[in-house]
């Protein structure tokens, strides 16, 4: 009789695991979790992109603290993922959400002309050509998208392309929690 | 046109897998020849309709066909040809046509050249075969189809991921696949004889070549890949302990204990419930590892898209599949009788040792890839589980197992004579512990770890040829009869002696790349010199080096030995428009004793490069120590003695021979 538990081992060491499987899954695997989550913005400043009628201005940790939500979008010319996500940004933008961006280890007439075909969602755009600030930001891969509140805090992170589940799922209900 | 036939072509692949799966299992329960034949005619009719769609997914990347979603997203119309071809498998849904092709074609070599299996048994395997393909079918024809239209087609395709263009890694994943669903053969079979309730020494006979044809492609598959890892990926590395590299070694670690449990079960007809629960093993993790690669579960460096639904599916496949035949397990073997008793000094028990560290070590891969997922499940923090618990744990529990490969190989059957063993081995552990002091002695970066590897390098050499001496007797009889027996060695005997040195020759590989790797990063200007080694490199400048679909960087090294130019290596920084990403092409200058490995970096300021040198001693060694262990089990495999159909053939031969007297 012993022996025959000794033959259901392996099946039940197998449903272990699927059930540690089945789990895993429903945990989004894009999602992770950021160090610097309900932590203040890390002091950054940034020059403008010259000429994305911005006047120039470029963007500093001062522009993210003054009582207003805004959704912070790292992005550049170069990432296939980012001209993907880049219609729903500009859908927030036409919404009246305020949106800046960080312009990550990207050329400025690059991201110009970029900006000029797929169209301009930005208040305020800061040119981090060495990805110094992207360190800062610990930037994991771009496109990534924080939504800070309106005394400079992250309130939460997402780590790529920004789909419509996402904004319902996750960045609407964030926006709305913090007075938006 | 092309496409919507090769999507019917799966539809009719799935119809027939339907078939297989359950008309041979009602024909074999009923006796019914005609329901049992079924079952080959069906798998061929599978193979060859999953080759049609397979066919028509080709044709649509070679002419690049960007109204199909696949093509579009995969391919590009400047890629060169090859990598056009390549990219069809580069991705999820054309990996999984891959997969159910290979399936298919060792469903249609069962049928085939399975002439000799029993009728009921040869219906039951193949439906057990059908029903695989019938889940893998179902899976891509819901989730993944690769025949998806787009409308309006778009001008040109998303291109491939550019790290992906190379040529060993267009051959890559069919050899992988070649080992993975090889083993989905030795599954079948065993579920076959857990259905019929009796394992024995045929049955061991005939799994042998097939689970050996899938270990040797396997092998074959992971020493491509992590070749291709060494010289693409540029970090001067080999084996990274990365998930997905371990969701190909846990089925080779199985596998191989496998390979070796069964050759009990053939010659003494014991171990039988424990070959058959390997043989569900090593097919479980290899369908482990497509769930792992697929379903982004674990993250990871690979570049595969992950969806979590296809997961769902994913998972709900691998339940039933691992599930259903580990619960078949639990309630049919018990009922199996061991065979041979055999004392604690014997073959048998050196095998048994054999599998006991492979299982052991295989639970300790399989622990640390899943460990960051039951953390994570935990709600514990993400982790990555690297290097330094895999060295930890992985390595000292192959210590023993290669320190007993010789002994366990020279060893007879039932009860062994250890002693005499040992005697017969002096020469080979004379030759270890002579390597290891010269080595100490000779080799400036050698501690006690690497002397230990080199020794057992030598160790397993020395005695694959002391166990080749002992076999054709030399300097026991005469000269020109040892060329006669060793003339007349049979297949298998030189399968173990070639295995068995090959991975004396990796171990060595592994050791002195490991331990005697040398590193600098610097920044360098052109007319720059540095030295490593004892090499003295000068770097020449960056000049541009555009390719077809790319734009590069091309940094030149000479190294120069003692004032002697030794060799000139060309590094790429390589930047694919297109995809928007870039790659690095190491240079790299092989010789027998070692590697030099130049990578060029990012411009740190004008003219100023950040530059990475390996020297990496005995690297090559990896990869033809693994090459000629599976070469070892080619050797196996083509052993006249096994081979399929023989024992029939011999039979008919002796009739007609009969019949002329």
């Amino acid at each position: 009789m012993n022996r025959r538990w000794l033959f259901l081992l392996p099946v039940l060491a197998f449903a272990g695991i699927a059930v540690f499987l089945g789990i895993g899954l429903t945990h989004d695997p894009s999602k992770l979790p950021s160090a610097l989550l309900d932590k203040p913005v890390p002091r950054f400043e940034l020059p403008g992109l010259d000429g994305a009628d911005l006047d120039g201005e470029g963007l500093s940790s001062a522009d993210l603290a003054d009582g207003e939500p805004v959704l912070v979008n790292i992005f550049a010319s170069w990432c296939v993922p980012c001209r993907v996500e880049h219609p729903y940004i500009n859908a927030l933008a036409e919404e009246g959400i305020r949106v800046v961006g960080i312009n990550y280890k990207d050329k400025p007439e690059d991201a110009r002309a970029w900006l000029a075909g797929l169209g301009n969602p930005y208040t305020l755009i800061g040119s981090d050509r060495d990805g110094r600030a992207g360190i800062e930001w610990g930037v994991y891969g771009v496109p990534e998208t924080f939504v800070i509140d309106g005394s400079g805090t992250i309130r939460y992170k997402h780590v790529g392309p920004v789909q419509e589940r996402d904004l319902r799922n996750a960045i609407r209900p964030v926006l709305e929690e913090i007075g938006r | 046109m092309i496409a919507e036939l090769g999507h019917l072509a799966l539809v009719l692949a799935f119809v027939l897998a339907l078939v297989q799966a359950s008309l041979p299992m009602i024909g074999a329960s009923r006796r019914d020849p005609f329901l049992m034949s079924t079952g080959s005619t069906a798998a061929i009719g599978q193979f060859v309709f999953i080759s049609l769609a397979f066919a028509a997914l080709i044709h649509g990347y070679v002419v690049s066909d960007f109204s199909i979603e696949n093509v579009f997203l995969n391919s590009h119309s400047t890629k060169p040809l090859l990598y056009k071809i390549s990219g069809a498998w580069g991705n999820h849904e054309g990996s999984l046509v891959l997969w159910v092709l290979i399936l298919a074609l060792f469903g249609a070599a069962v049928a085939v050249f399975g002439r000799n299996l029993p009728a009921p048994f040869k219906a039951r395997t193949l439906a057990v075969q059908g029903i695989i393909g019938l889940g893998f079918l179902a899976f891509m024809l819901l989730t993944s189809n690769p025949f998806i239209r787009l409308d309006p087609a778009p001008l040109d395709g998303r291109g491939l991921n550019p790290i992906l263009q190379d040529p060993g890694l267009a051959m890559h994943p069919p050899m992988l696949y070649l080992g993975y669903v090889g083993f989905s053969t030795t599954f079948s079979f065993a579920m076959a004889a857990l259905i019929e309730g009796r394992v024995d020494a045929t049955w061991a006979r005939w799994a042998r070549p097939w689970t050996l044809a899938a270990w040797i492609s396997l092998t074959f598959g992971i020493a491509l890949g992590s070749w291709w890892a060494y010289y693409e990926l540029g970090w001067g590395g080999w084996w990274f302990w990365d998930p997905v590299e371990n969701a190909s070694f846990m089925p080779w670690l199985a596998g191989t204990a496998l390979l070796h449990s069964a050759i009990v079960v053939e010659k003494r007809e014991t171990l039988k419930s424990w070959t058959i629960l390997l043989a569900i093993l090593t097919f479980s993790l290899s369908l482990l590892g497509t769930f792992l690669v697929r379903s982004g579960v674990l993250t990871s460096v690979h570049a595969f898209a992950t969806d979590p639904e296809r997961g769902v599916f994913i998972l709900a496949l691998l339940v039933v599949a691992i599930g259903g035949s580990l619960a078949l397990y639990s309630w049919r073997a018990p009922s199996m009788q061991g065979g041979g008793l055999f004392a604690p000094i014997s073959r048998e028990s050196a095998l048994l040792l054999n599998n006991l560290l492979l299982a052991t070590a295989t639970a300790t891969v399989l622990l640390g890839t899943l460990y960051p997922l039951f953390l994570d499940a935990l709600a514990g923090p993400k982790i990555s589980v690297g290097p330094p618990f895999f060295n930890a744990t992985f390595v000292p529990l192959m210590v023993p197992l290669l320190v007993a490969v010789p002994i366990g190989s020279m060893l007879a059957w039932k009860r062994g004579d250890l002693r005499g063993v040992v005697a017969r081995l002096s020469a080979a552990g004379l030759a270890a512990v002579l390597v290891a002091v010269l080595c100490s002695l000779y080799i400036d970066w050698t501690g006690t770890a690497a002397a230990l590897g080199f020794a057992l390098a030598a160790w397993l050499v020395a005695g694959s040829l002391n166990d080749l001496a002992f076999r054709i007797g030399l300097f026991r009889i005469g000269f020109a009869r040892s060329l006669e027996r060793l003339a007349g060695l049979p297949g298998s005997a030189w399968g173990v002696i070639v295995a068995h040195a090959g991975l004396g020759i990796l171990v060595a590989g592994i050791t002195a790349s490991s331990a005697g790797q040398s590193e600098r990063i610097l920044t360098m200007k052109a007319g720059d010199e540095t030295d490593i080694a004892g090499y003295t490199v000068r770097f020449e400048g960056v000049t541009n080096a555009d390719g077809p679909n790319y734009e590069a960087r091309r940094g030149t090294f000479v190294a120069s030995l003692d004032g002697e130019v030794v060799a000139r290596l060309h590094s790429e920084k390589r930047f694919f428009p297109v995809e928007g990403r870039p790659t690095t092409e190491a240079g790299i200058d092989t010789t027998l004793w070692r590697d030099l490995y130049f990578v060029l970096g990012d411009e740190a300021g004008p003219g100023l490069f950040t530059v990475r040198l390996y020297h990496n001693p005995l690297v090559i060694w990896i990869w033809g120590g693994t090459v000629i262990m599976g070469l070892g089990g080619f050797c196996s495999l083509v052993d006249r003695r096994f081979r399929i159909g023989v024992p029939r053939m011999a039979q008919s031969h002796a009739v007609a021979a009969g019949a002329r007297a």
